[in-house]
């Protein structure tokens, strides 16, 4: 009795391992391996033609954040690095800030609709996530450039003489960001307002909340897990965007994912662009860490 | 207090249109526990929206002590509302909750610290003040929802179903409360519910909605004992319909011809003329089963069943109408008759009701 106990408590065990065998391999191979990768790099002598020599050199990581002048040797603060780091941090942020403006009116525009409708709404959300992301961008560009409608149409109703700057600048880089990441910042508000159940609302009007009140007091708190969430979601794959600082910026304004892909390409310096993405990868942390206690604070009352 | 005067609320239109309330007029005094009656989808949550503000209404008017509602939004209206499922701020605690209106409305500190003791005694939830709503039975959800909606004062409480989510015992225990609660604060009540039995135990005054319209108002003996229509004597109660003919009427009372061909006096409850054929309803604790020799009607005792404080007689009578008769249980009670017999079934003067229509 005893012994069958053992035994089917062990064959359990297998089971189990068994299991989790397909998520472990995915982690190790696809998640922590290149990580362990990127970290050793990070440590070692930039190759002549790219790629790495297997030297220890701490000089990557001294490069992040400080330069030697070529002439006299002096150490100074890499200004270059740090002011691109402040860039992506910036423009990630306000992203994320107008994603949440521009996001949270229209998840609870749909929230709102019969039932029936709702699908069909977000369908249309989603529909620009079947285009190619490289397609979308030069959609936008098309819309703000010199030539571009808006500045055509503004010109044409006389707002304004001469065509608006707007491409190649930092604005334009968050227009290009907020369009491509808005439906991550819609697709989980709209699934925790779905749940909000609207008679808490009626019950705060009939205690005598104004809308405002209604809105802070009670929509705010009960859908901020989705808030979160949206916010996590738009402001990390912000941070490390690529394509759409390349594009809208016009190379001119670079943020963190184009600076490590110049190390990475022209620049040959693959410690120096592996030191770069572990330093993204920490301030994303830091920057979610700092968020979440934030977050957690303000609507736990006491907790 | 509260005047509501024909008012009306359309939904859709065209062949669509649905009358939710169709010209609804009622009053409502001062310190009255008011309950609107009806079964789902009669108007009577509608009319409590109105009331709320939730609904804006597509005719008539609303006035509290003169003032017309209708023209402040819900968060101005001086009315509070348990709702069915009772809506409770789930990221907040008890306290929280039930200081909620007492904020909105701008209270000092001190005021609401001790307004909410107060209501939390009233409730009996004293030492329950910090945990989060979802921590605590239905029933003491039911008490937080209760003291949530009492703490601000409000002239009116409104309640939308709020025991029908209670069991049996709790249920029972919380209309004494409701009673006493309301006797206690002096706020006038209007409950809404679609069990006839709370309406009868905690009301002063019924009003019996169908299809829209009110069909009754009164207090809950004179609707059980003297229901104007075949609707109300239905609704509440168990009831037998009688076809009768009028053979006279004067005043209050009538000679109606039973359809045995015997005559008795009834109450006449509404206009009606001698050689009307209307209905004539009886409750079943009214009538008496008896020999039938004896019976104003004769039949056929077709089932009898025990419900432990009465049995109930059921008898086929000869016209083919089935009539329940209710029979309180003695322990010393001779069996009256048996599973197939012939039986007469009678009941005092004055009991029948003629009804409406």
């Amino acid at each position: 009795m005893n012994n069958l106990a053992r035994i089917r408590e062990r064959r359990e065990n297998r089971n189990r391992w068994l299991l989790l065998t397909p998520a472990l391999v995915i982690l190790i191979f696809a998640a922590s391996g290149p990580l362990l990768i990127t970290l050793v790099y990070s440590f070692l002598t930039a190759g002549d033609y790219g790629g790495v020599k297997w030297e220890f050199s701490t000089d990557a990581w001294f490069n992040v954040f400080f330069q030697r002048d070529i002439f006299d040797d002096t150490l100074s603060f890499a200004d270059a690095h740090l002011s691109i780091f402040w860039r992506s941090v910036k423009l990630s942020l306000l992203t994320t800030l107008g994603a949440v403006v521009l996001g949270f009116p229209t998840a609870y525009f749909i929230a709102t609709r019969p039932k029936h409708h709702r699908d069909f709404w977000m369908l249309l959300i989603m529909i620009p996530f079947w285009t190619n992301l490289l397609i979308r961008t030069f959609a936008v560009m098309e819309l703000i450039r010199n030539e571009g409608t808006l500045n055509t149409f503004l010109m044409t109703i006389g707002v304004i003489d001469a065509p608006l700057q707007i491409l190649f600048t930092e604005t334009a880089i968050i227009i290009g960001m907020l369009y491509v990441y808005l439906p991550l910042m819609v697709l989980p508000l709209y699934a925790s307002m779905e749940r909000l159940d609207f008679s808490l609302i009626e019950a705060g009007y009939d205690l005598y909340a104004s809308r405002v009140s209604v809105l802070r007091r009670i929509i705010l708190p009960l859908v901020k897990p989705g808030l979160i969430a949206g916010s996590i979601l738009v402001f990390v794959p912000s941070l490390g965007a690529y394509v759409t600082p390349r594009v809208m910026g016009g190379g001119k304004q670079l943020m963190l994912g184009n600076l490590i892909e110049l190390q990475f390409g022209q620049g040959r310096n693959w410690p120096l662009g592996a030191a770069l993405s572990i330093t993204l990868l920490a301030i994303v942390m830091v920057a979610l860490l700092f968020y979440v206690r934030v977050a957690g604070r303000e609507g736990g009352g006491h907790g | 207090m509260i005047e509501i005067s024909e008012v009306s609320k359309a939904y859709g239109a065209g062949k669509a249109r649905f009358m939710a309330l169709n010209n609804v007029s009622v009053s409502v005094a001062q310190n009255e526990f008011f309950t609107l009656l009806g079964p789902s989808g009669c108007g009577k949550t509608t009319l409590l929206r109105v009331i709320a503000g939730f609904v804006d209404p597509t005719e008539g008017t609303v006035t509290m002590d003169g003032d017309n509602l209708l023209a402040l939004p819900p968060h101005r209206r001086p009315v509070n509302t348990v709702f069915q499922n009772y809506a409770l701020f789930p990221h907040l605690t008890v306290r929280q909750n039930i200081a909620f209106g007492l904020e909105m409305l701008g209270k000092p500190k001190t005021e609401i610290t001790d307004t909410v003791e107060e209501m939390m005694a009233l409730v009996q939830m004293e030492g329950m003040a910090d945990r989060q709503t979802s921590q605590i039975s239905g029933g003491q959800q039911q008490r937080v929802a209760l003291a949530r909606a009492l703490a601000p004062k409000p002239k009116v409480l409104l309640l939308d179903e709020p025991l029908s989510a209670l069991d049996f015992k709790l249920r029972k225990s919380m209309q004494i409360e409701l009673k006493r609660l309301q006797t206690e604060t002096g706020i006038t009540f209007i409950f809404v519910t679609h069990d006839q039995e709370e309406a009868l135990t905690m009301s002063d005054r019924i009003a019996v909605m169908h299809a829209g319209s009110i069909r009754q108002i009164g207090p809950p003996r004179e609707i059980y004992d003297h229901p104007a229509e075949r609707f109300v004597a239905d609704f509440i109660g168990d009831t037998n319909f009688l076809p009768v003919k009028i053979v006279t009427a004067q005043g209050s009372e009538a000679q109606v011809e039973l359809g045995s061909g015997n005559r008795v006096a009834a109450r006449l409850n509404n206009a009606h003329n001698g050689g009307d054929v209307t209905t004539l309803a009886v409750r079943p604790e009214h009538a008496r089963v008896v020999p039938e020799a004896d019976g104003l009607m004769t039949g056929r005792l077709s089932n009898l069943v025990y419900f432990g404080t009465d049995t109930h007689y059921h008898v086929d009578l000869d016209d083919g109408i089935r009539f329940v008769v209710r029979v309180q249980n003695n322990t010393d009670m001779a069996r009256v008759a048996a599973q197939g017999d012939r039986i007469g079934v009678t009941f005092p003067a004055g009991v029948g009701q003629v009804l409406r229509d």
